[in-house]
């Protein structure tokens, strides 16, 4: 992820991490380490890892195509390949990366899947990405079902599910592709690194409570999140890396300084911002500007929860390996029902004191879009606070109307200001 | 004269407001928004700095007792002379360019003398046929220059070409490459120039009364108008040649300005050519929610635009055929690029043209209410802007669904309603350019009930 | 009785209006007088494409399939709540809902079709919080140890839940039974589509689309009366077949095409031989046991007899050979994929059944739609067109 003037160590130490991963993922062939695609909502990192084998994260290498402002001509493939217009775009994204040699972001291969595991949380899409990419692999595929929390809550019987499957199903499944027994000891140990990661995680996230914010939860947040939602988690590598953002952004407070922008340091916070819905990847730092120019800060985003709420209390709990996986896997934002996630997006516009509250509505996924006007005029029903809508799209750029946007947003940001002053 | 002024730049037109320190409407000016933003700005501004002059004089030769009842007569007839005035300027020079044009282009054809003689032809034909347009009974069929001059090129030069003279593309292709530098140029005279130059025209027919009108139009020439502060808003906002703190977004322009007409507004749609905007305003017209439609222009006034070209009408045409309907067709797409397709496809299935017309019409009024119901629903009362707003079945629909969906409800739609976006930015540029209250002085701000519209509704306001 | 003078022709036109109306009829005023058959009578609304309707029937409950609005309804509100590239079918049902159409229900079942029948069920919870409301969750994990317990638990809840509604448990003596009215009725429509499929000039598409419709909001019993009738009426008249060609529909499970564009297809020169038109009727084709654990029965009839669909996850990828095997059965001469706009789940599986008929050298051809689309030139010109090369070159264009 290369964002030029965000030059803290933390960042140089993910995008050595990073770095690091895709090589490792560049030579796991000729090293004869297997991979196992997976999707990022509640992604089984710390069981892959424990067989020695390694994730590879397909919404990952799409929203870095994305960043690469490589998607439209991959998404250009797909299409021409026989994908409506209308369909996902991190999946034709991926596809067209696939059939144009499937180059990582950093410019080097990806390894062909040892398995492909559909951890089938959050999004229906998912489903039909791996049947199609089933297509092109000659490998296994394995279901795991996540239920939806349709009525608010994890059932026993659904935790129940969910555990039996990776018991009797998954594991089995990863011990005759890694040739590795399943040693629940050494998955012990992993999920205690990530449940000490994921309390800095929280740290991180929660310290834009403070005003003036020392980070931005959204633009920021995305980065802040990486090692956690993807490959690292369950590592001492991740431990390291919080452990270094918790000390720098310590030290911003200290010295009240505002988030780190494209622009530099933040001058002065003018308005503070719940965000709903993913970032647009193929303008990213366009967007980002579009808020930072403006003095707008986000203190808090649901995008940073699709890999888990870590911040309402969950975390990885070594004493009771499987079951917190399970928890895991149901408990990510795209997995909570409506009531739930318009409860959790009142309780950050008050928790963070903030001005008002934004959606970036993207065409591509459903999931989070299918009902956001909704949740808008719920929120502004509830909360009394400005709330702002715009459209936009992961990574295909014909969805990212600069123009559009930026109206919008300025429109939205003077109503906030004069609705500060006009009351 | 101390004054603020709003500018709005619309995707079509431009349009200026002056306002004076109490918030009292002094004048506007309308230009079609051609490419050139800056210049835009500036035409709109000159024109509302035009008609401010005009209402000026006006009042000047009232409080004079002037003319007596020839006044009205003259303020026409020096509102005319004046639009003459600024026409004949713009010919010239686009007879300049082009003759030049010709010469440039001089090598390919090897006729360069014809064609610049021909053009000569064309011009002077055109000067003639504007005097008669503009002081005559003739009415004029557009406000813009482009419009009148593009229509009077076309139809001369083609009568030139019938009769033997060069080929009619050729003519054309030589107005077209220059109407566009054309447009985009200031005109380099005057207010005083001009005015006098105008004056002069009519003077004649005012001879008993000459001197005293000559000594007020010359005051009013001599009165600085000094423009404390502009806000610009509208799509072309970011371009305007103004600092950031002096530009003011379109919603809340407009949600201000329909505040100003009519103060009891407390939802506003807006339906424009290419956006619709539903606006939920407080008491005090500030904005507390809004919603623009998506991507795509479905339901805007284009998808109108586009059935007239269909059915090759005038878009004025299209609501009185639509009132005559009896059997209302259901349509269900709005989508501007089907629109063509799907009318002939109603017409071929034996369907009424008055009757798929007021199903069209319901359907952008249905767009617009789902628009309106995502900011918030309809509140009374309830005001519709935009040239939308001048379709009576536009109007009668939206009255029909709104009724029913919110109850009965007190609809407003101004006349001038094209204003109410730079009526609000006006607004904003007395309050100091900063939030709606800011920088108001209590008692004015907020009501802002000083902002009624001139008494004198001169000819060179451009509605 | 006068009926006895009516020709056969008169009534079936009769039959085919009454399913006409109740398909037209889009504020369920035939559930409202079911229920005001008898006190405390309750019906349950349940969303496309599939829910064990067995269950809620088993409650002494109506259950009533919400296929949105069809070109009908005119969206006043509906539409504020989803953004342009959503499909139609949630707006229509919110519209439904919130215009009140659909008071008469008293519970609600969201399958898990999609993210946005999964997010509608959701909306409705805040919408309408005093009513029952439940997201059902069908397995994708068809292993009976796995899927199957979960989906049995499921079905247990909602048992529970409905039976509280009504008073009536579903006790496994009225679940058999239900079973049993259920399967019945998988044996009419069974007939049904065997009718159609040998004489399609005999079945339009229309009335056994209307027929199948009808099946989502009367009884079960009175449903297959209905079907049963219709076959015997049928079959004894005289229909004229015209030389059109014989397709097989995929794509239209969730969101309905309009009547008109069935009637377009069948103009254009396609008779429709097999579809998965208003699919959660005939989900489960074959009866299902009515011996052991009826729990048990329905959640093994899901996980191993279901027909494929793009909404089930493919887990033995049988797609391909699911799709060759349809057309052979039907005797198909090609295959019109038709997917509603932005339905991710028929246009994500439209490259794979693609690349299927490509391999088996089936014909096929491809368009969008929505509930409420009003114009049918292309897609007559296209069928037309798709016809026409099949009967000059039996290929494909």
């Amino acid at each position: 992820m290369s964002t030029a003037a965000i030059k803290d160590a933390s960042m140089e130490q993910q995008k050595a991490l990073m770095a690091g991963y895709f090589d490792a993922l560049a030579t796991a062939p000729e090293r004869g380490q297997k991979c196992v695609y997976t999707f990022v909502p509640g992604n089984l990192t710390e069981l892959i890892r424990s067989f020695d084998l390694l994730p590879v994260l397909p919404e990952i290498n799409a929203l870095q195509s994305g960043m690469r402002g490589k998607s439209a001509d991959y998404i250009g493939l797909a299409e021409r390949g026989g994908h409506s217009e209308d369909v996902c775009t991190y999946v034709k994204c991926d596809i067209g990366m696939l059939k144009s040699g499937n180059i990582g972001p950093t410019g080097k291969p990806l390894p062909k899947p040892d398995l492909l595991l559909l951890s089938y949380t959050g999004c229906f899409t998912f489903l039909k990405w791996f049947e199609l990419l089933r297509e092109e692999y000659d490998c296994p595929i394995m279901m795991l079902h996540i239920p939806y929390q349709g009525d608010g809550e994890i059932t026993p019987e659904m935790r129940d599910y969910v555990v039996r499957q990776i018991k009797d199903e998954l594991i089995p499944q990863l011990e005759r592709i890694s040739g590795v027994k399943y040693d629940e000891d050494r998955l012990r140990q992993a999920l205690a690194l990530s449940s000490k990661a994921e309390d800095d995680l929280v740290w991180t996230l929660e310290s834009a409570k403070h005003v003036p914010s020392p980070i931005d939860a959204y633009f920021g947040g995305v980065y802040y999140i990486g090692p956690i939602f993807t490959a690292f988690r369950g590592t001492q590598d991740a431990v390291d890396y919080y452990r270094l953002l918790r000390s720098e952004v310590q030290g911003r407070i200290d010295q009240k300084l505002g988030p780190v922008t494209p622009d530099g340091v933040l001058e002065k916070e003018r308005y503070r911002l719940v965000v709903e819905g993913p970032p647009n990847w193929t303008s990213f730092r366009e967007f980002w500007k579009m808020f930072s120019c403006e003095g707008a800060v986000v203190v808090a985003s649901t995008y940073t929860k699709v890999g888990g709420l870590y911040d309402r209390g969950f975390r990885h709990d070594p004493d009771h390996p499987l079951e917190s996986l399970a928890d895991y896997c149901m408990g990510c934002y795209t997995n909570l029902n409506f009531p739930r996630r318009i409860e959790l997006l009142e309780s950050y516009i008050n928790e963070y004191q903030a001005d008002g509250f934004l959606i970036n509505s993207v065409k591509s996924c459903n999931s989070f879009s299918a009902g956001q006007l909704m949740i808008l005029r719920e929120l502004e029903r509830r909360t009394g606070r400005a709330g702002g809508f715009i459209e936009s799209d992961l990574v295909d750029p014909r969805y990212f109307s600069a123009a559009n946007i930026k109206n919008r947003l300025e429109s939205y940001f003077q109503m906030i200001e004069a609705k500060r002053l006009g009351v | 004269m101390e004054c603020f002024i709003g500018i709005d730049l619309g995707s079509t037109t431009t349009k200026a407001i002056v306002v004076d320190e109490d918030g009292r409407i002094l004048g506007r000016g309308i230009t079609n928004s051609r490419s050139n933003y800056d210049v835009a700005a500036k035409v709109a501004r000159e024109e509302a700095y035009t008609n401010v002059r005009f209402s000026a004089l006006s009042q000047r030769l009232r409080e004079n007792n002037a003319l007596g009842d020839q006044l009205e007569a003259f303020e026409i007839d020096l509102g005319r002379s004046f639009a003459l005035e600024g026409y004949l300027g713009q010919l010239a020079r686009l007879e300049e360019c082009c003759q030049r044009d010709v010469f440039r282009h001089a090598a390919k054809g090897g006729d360069t003398a014809a064609i610049s003689e021909a053009i000569t032809d064309i011009i002077a034909s055109m000067r003639k046929h504007a005097v008669n347009m503009f002081m005559g009974e003739e009415e004029a069929r557009s406000d813009f220059f482009r419009d009148i001059a593009g229509s009077d090129y076309t139809e001369y030069a083609a009568a030139i070409a019938r009769s033997g003279g060069p080929a009619f593309d050729r003519l054309l292709g030589v107005y077209d490459r220059n109407i566009i530098p054309v447009e985009n140029e200031i005109d380099p005279r005057s207010f005083s120039q001009r005015m006098t130059a105008a004056f002069k025209r009519i003077a004649p027919l005012y001879r008993g009364e000459h001197d005293r009108l000559a000594q007020r139009i010359q005051e009013v020439i001599d009165e600085p108008i000094d423009d404390i502060r502009t806000v610009g808003t509208g799509y072309g906002r970011a371009r305007l040649p103004f600092p950031k703190e002096q530009i003011r977004s379109e919603i809340l322009c407009h949600g201000l300005g329909a505040h100003l007409m009519f103060p009891a507004t407390r939802t506003v749609l807006d339906i424009g050519g290419q956006d619709t905007k539903a606006i939920q305003i407080d008491e005090q017209g500030v904005v507390t929610s809004f919603q623009m439609n998506d991507r795509c222009a479905a339901g805007c006034g284009r998808y109108l635009g586009y059935i007239a070209d269909e059915m090759n009408i005038g878009l004025h045409e299209l609501a009185p055929l639509a009132m005559k309907s009896t059997c209302r067709v259901k349509i269900n797409s709005t989508c501007t690029v089907f629109a063509g397709a799907e009318f002939r496809d109603r017409l071929a299935a034996g369907q009424h043209r008055e009757d798929i017309l007021a199903g069209l019409h319901r359907a952008i009024i249905l767009r617009a209410i789902s628009l309106l119901a995502r900011s918030g629903g309809i509140r009374n009362e309830f005001t519709f802007t935009g040239g939308v707003a001048k379709n009576q079945a536009a109007v009668s629909a939206l009255k029909e669904v709104a009724n029913e969906n919110y109850g009965e409800l007190t609809t407003n739609i101004a006349p001038d309603s094209i204003y109410t976006g730079a009526l609000g930015a006006a607004e904003f540029a007395r309050r100091g350019g900063h939030g709606p209250l800011a920088a108001a002085s209590p008692g004015i701000g907020a009501q802002g009930s000083a902002a009624t519209p001139p008494k004198n509704e001169h000819q060179a306001v451009k509605a | 009785m006068m009926t006895t003078e009516i020709s056969p022709d008169g009534q079936l036109a009769a039959l085919v209006a009454d399913a006409q109306r109740l398909y037209e009829d889009l504020a369920f005023g035939s559930v409202r007088a079911w229920k005001d058959g008898a006190q405390g009578r309750r019906a349950i609304g349940f969303l496309p494409i599939y829910a064990p309707r067995e269950i809620i029937h088993a409650c002494g409950a109506l259950p009533v399939g919400i296929m949105g609005g069809s070109d009908r309804l005119e969206i006043v509100r509906g539409d504020s709540y989803f953004q342009s590239y959503i499909c139609h079918l949630p707006r229509s049902v919110v519209e439904l809902a919130v215009s009140g159409r659909l008071d008469a229900l008293d519970g609600f079942l969201f399958p898990s079709t999609c993210d946005v029948i999964r997010n509608l069920s959701g909306m409705f919870k805040v919408l309408f919080p005093d009513k029952y409301i439940h997201y059902l969750d069908l397995p994708q994990n068809f292993v009976a140890g796995q899927g199957g317990r979960f989906y049995r638990s499921e079905l247990q809840s909602i048992a529970r839940a409905v039976g509280a509604l009504t008073g009536i448990e579903a006790t496994p003596e009225r679940l058999r039974h239900s079973i049993r009215a259920y399967n019945d009725n998988r044996r009419v429509l069974q007939q049904l589509w065997q009718l159609r499929c040998d004489a399609p000039s005999q079945v339009s598409t229309a009335e056994y689309y209307l027929l199948l419709r009808a099946g989502y909001v009367v009884p079960v019993e009175e449903h297959t009366r209905m079907v049963e009738r219709y076959l015997s009426l049928v079959g004894s008249v005289e229909r004229r077949a015209v030389d059109n060609i014989r397709v097989l529909v995929r794509g239209a499970f969730c969101e309905q095409p309009p009547l008109a564009l069935l009637r377009t297809l069948e103009r254009a020169g396609c008779y429709v031989v097999d579809d998965d038109f208003v699919q959660g009727i005939r989900l489960i084709p074959e009866p299902i046991d009515e011996s052991g654990d009826p729990f048990d029965a329905l959640a093994h009839a899901f996980l191993h007899r279901s027909l494929p669909c793009a909404v089930k996850y493919d887990a033995k990828r049988t797609k391909a050979a699911d799709l060759v095997d349809a057309c052979k059965r039907a005797q198909a001469d090609g295959v019109i994929l038709m997917a509603p706009s932005f339905c991710d789940p028929a246009l994500l599986d439209q490259p794979m059944l693609q690349k299927a008929l490509e391999e088996a050298g089936i014909p096929f051809t491809t368009f969008k739609y929505s509930e409420d689309t009003g114009q049918f030139q292309v897609i007559r010109e296209q069928a037309g067109t798709f016809a026409d090369a099949i009967k000059l070159w039996g290929a494909t264009i």
